[in-house]
């Protein structure tokens, strides 16, 4: 068991190291530096000189992942190019802003995609699972800027309930976010309920098939006694790993909502910080969310760990 | 008297190809046969676009702009005063085609890498897998625009990036499929003639793993026109004023309450071609026998 749980640590590790050689190789490897790329037209001179002096590129590479490594160790992510700042103080407020939408989002979208994935399995191929079948594909394949747009077209245009755009500044406090953040709340819901009810649906099918559910049946068990508390946790632990790989595609998706919504959250401030072409920003927050990703998969795996004993004795 | 006939008919059963059977078990599904249907009208419009749009997709009109869809305009116009029903035939091409390419060399790479390192086995596998779910960890959409914001958008650069992320996804599923294959006899029997690695590979797990490969590709393909238009929402795709679906509707879409005609156009193409995709995908998977509903994203 210990072993077990030190092995799925030294894997995130791993991972997390494997995200950061990447983060900086790319930057690397690709012509042209962190310099060059900030000051497009105007990198010659001594302006070149000046910025790459700051930024310590005469030094071999090397030499810089190991400091920009212990830096992101010591939770110090460097300082932006275009707003000469600490970057933990631009993302520390955004950060909290995408928590509060992704957090609100799973809170929604989690327990409505179990319910109704549930409902959909048991009534498969009948009317009531094509319905919800049919429109989870239909938010999962249609991009999440169009469904954003259509939500805003009817929510925001057609029905005035909510506003189309978020007005707030970055570190407003929380509850100033209320009204803009519901509409991005529920497209990001929406889109991540579509995934893991297909999920819950199909596990659900196969559990309702299997000898012990048969059994508890003959038995003369109640009927939603046998869905809730005999299916439902089996059907659940393969789901859990989808939920947390969803989390994790939903980070992507997260960045574009935010742009559509334009909500101050990390995705916006990823965005902006690619048009000026400020790379150690672009770098930092690539990392932030890589991070968020893998520690949601090792949740994940921990927490199937712990519900599965036939996960624990193997090996 | 009666002619001797040496021959008496003997029923010749010509036992179906398993692509003919598949076809057979495809035009059953009423949504795949759609799918395809729709499917095969994007492809034909984005090729033959140039010549059926009615008017220049990129020439300006300052006196029609957002004009409602008429008989001469069918689609309306958009924030130039350009004919969105031309931009709307032409918005599929660039999409359309960096994605094919970007599927390809995902299939390829990933396809070959998968069935090598399934084949090798042993710690080079099991090492390289390590790496293979550390890449798969990443937030694909970050490494994409971390590279976009170092080279600039440029269509070769786009294809690479989604062909080399898209790939290491199908080393894994294609893995899984050949690990089913390698103990297999007939793989044993090619190892022990002395057949080169490259031509167990090709000559006796490639058919075997085909039908995988190409469910894989077509699922690819779709979340990698999805990632595409998404890019080029966000302005990081197609350079304008080349017209693409992602990009019109950022461009529109500002003005979506006195013109939702100019979102909607290309919003529908993009969504259709995609769930068209889908639907292929899916009614092929079935119609070969195997299960995607259980496959991860």
């Amino acid at each position: 068991m210990l072993k077990l749980i030190l092995q799925r640590l030294g894997l995130a590790v791993f991972t997390l190291f494997t995200v950061c050689v990447l983060v900086f190789g790319v930057t690397e490897a690709l012509p042209g530096d962190v310099c060059t790329a900030f000051l497009g037209r105007d990198a010659q001179g001594t302006r070149l000189e000046n910025c790459r002096q700051q930024r310590n590129l005469d030094q071999p590479a090397l030499q810089r992942f190991a400091d920009w490594g212990t830096g992101v160790l010591q939770g110090d992510l460097g300082t932006s190019l275009k707003r000469d700042k600490s970057i933990n103080d631009l993302v520390a407020t955004r950060m909290r802003n995408t928590a509060v939408l992704g957090f609100g989002a799973a809170m929604i979208g989690i327990p409505l995609a179990i319910i109704l994935g549930v409902m959909a399995a048991l009534r498969r191929d009948k009317p009531a699972d094509m319905m919800i079948s049919g429109t989870s594909i239909f938010a999962m394949t249609i991009p999440e800027f169009v469904t954003a747009t259509v939500l805003i077209f009817i929510f925001s245009i057609q029905l005035q309930w909510f506003p189309a755009v978020t007005t707030v500044r970055h570190n407003a406090p929380i509850a100033d976010l209320i009204p803009n953040i519901i509409l991005p709340m529920i497209t990001l819901a929406l889109v991540m309920m579509a995934h893991i009810l297909r999920m819950i649906r199909s596990a659900m099918i196969d559990v309702m098939a299997s000898d012990f559910v048969q059994m508890a049946r003959l038995k003369g068990v109640p009927y939603w006694h046998i869905v809730f508390l005999h299916a439902l946790p089996s059907a659940m632990l393969p789901a859990i790993n989808i939920i947390a790989l969803t989390i994790a595609w939903l980070l992507g998706g997260v960045v574009i909502i935010e742009q559509v919504f334009n909500y101050p959250g990390i995705g916006t401030l990823m965005i902006r910080a690619i048009y000026d072409r400020d790379l150690p920003l672009v770098q930092a927050i690539a990392l932030i969310l890589a991070a968020v990703y893998v520690l949601c998969n090792l949740l994940a795996d921990l927490s199937s760990l712990a519900l599965n004993p036939r996960l624990r004795t193997a090996r | 008297m009666t002619a001797i006939t040496a021959t008496h008919s003997v029923p010749v059963t010509k036992t179906e190809s398993r692509w003919a059977q598949a076809w057979k078990n495809m035009r059953r599904s009423p949504s795949g046969m759609i799918g395809l249907s729709i499917l095969c009208l994007h492809l034909v419009v984005a090729v033959l676009a140039p010549w059926i749009a009615p008017y220049d997709w990129t020439l300006q009109n300052g006196y029609i702009m957002f004009q409602g869809p008429d008989t001469e305009y069918w689609f309306g116009t958009d924030n130039m005063g350009r004919d969105l029903f031309s931009r709307t035939l032409m918005g599929g091409r660039e999409a359309i085609m960096v994605t094919l390419l970007g599927t390809l060399l995902a299939i390829v790479w990933g396809g070959l890498a998968g069935m090598t390192l399934g084949f090798v086995g042993g710690k080079v596998d099991e090492w390289l897998m390590r790496i293979v779910d550390a890449l798969l960890a990443i937030p694909w959409l970050l490494f994409l625009l971390l590279i976009i914001a170092l080279t600039g958008q440029q269509s070769w650069t786009l294809i690479l990036t989604l062909g080399f992320f898209y790939g290491v996804a199908v080393i894994r599923v294609v893995r899984g499929a050949t690990l089913e294959y390698v103990p297999r006899d007939f793989v044993v029997a090619a190892k022990t003639r002395g057949e080169s690695r490259f031509t167990i590979v090709t000559k006796e797990l490639l058919p075997n793993v085909l039908d995988a490969l190409l469910v894989e590709a077509a699922m690819r393909w779709a979340w990698m026109l999805l990632a595409f238009s998404s890019l080029s929402f966000l302005g990081f795709g197609v350079v304008p004023p080349t017209p693409d679906w992602g990009l019109m509707i950022a461009d529109t879409r500002g003005m979506i309450s006195i013109a939702p005609w100019a979102v909607l156009f290309p919003a529908m193409a993009l969504s259709t071609l995609i769930i068209s995709i889908n639907l292929t995908a899916d009614a092929f998977a079935k119609a070969i026998g195997l299960d995607r509903a259980k496959a991860p994203v």
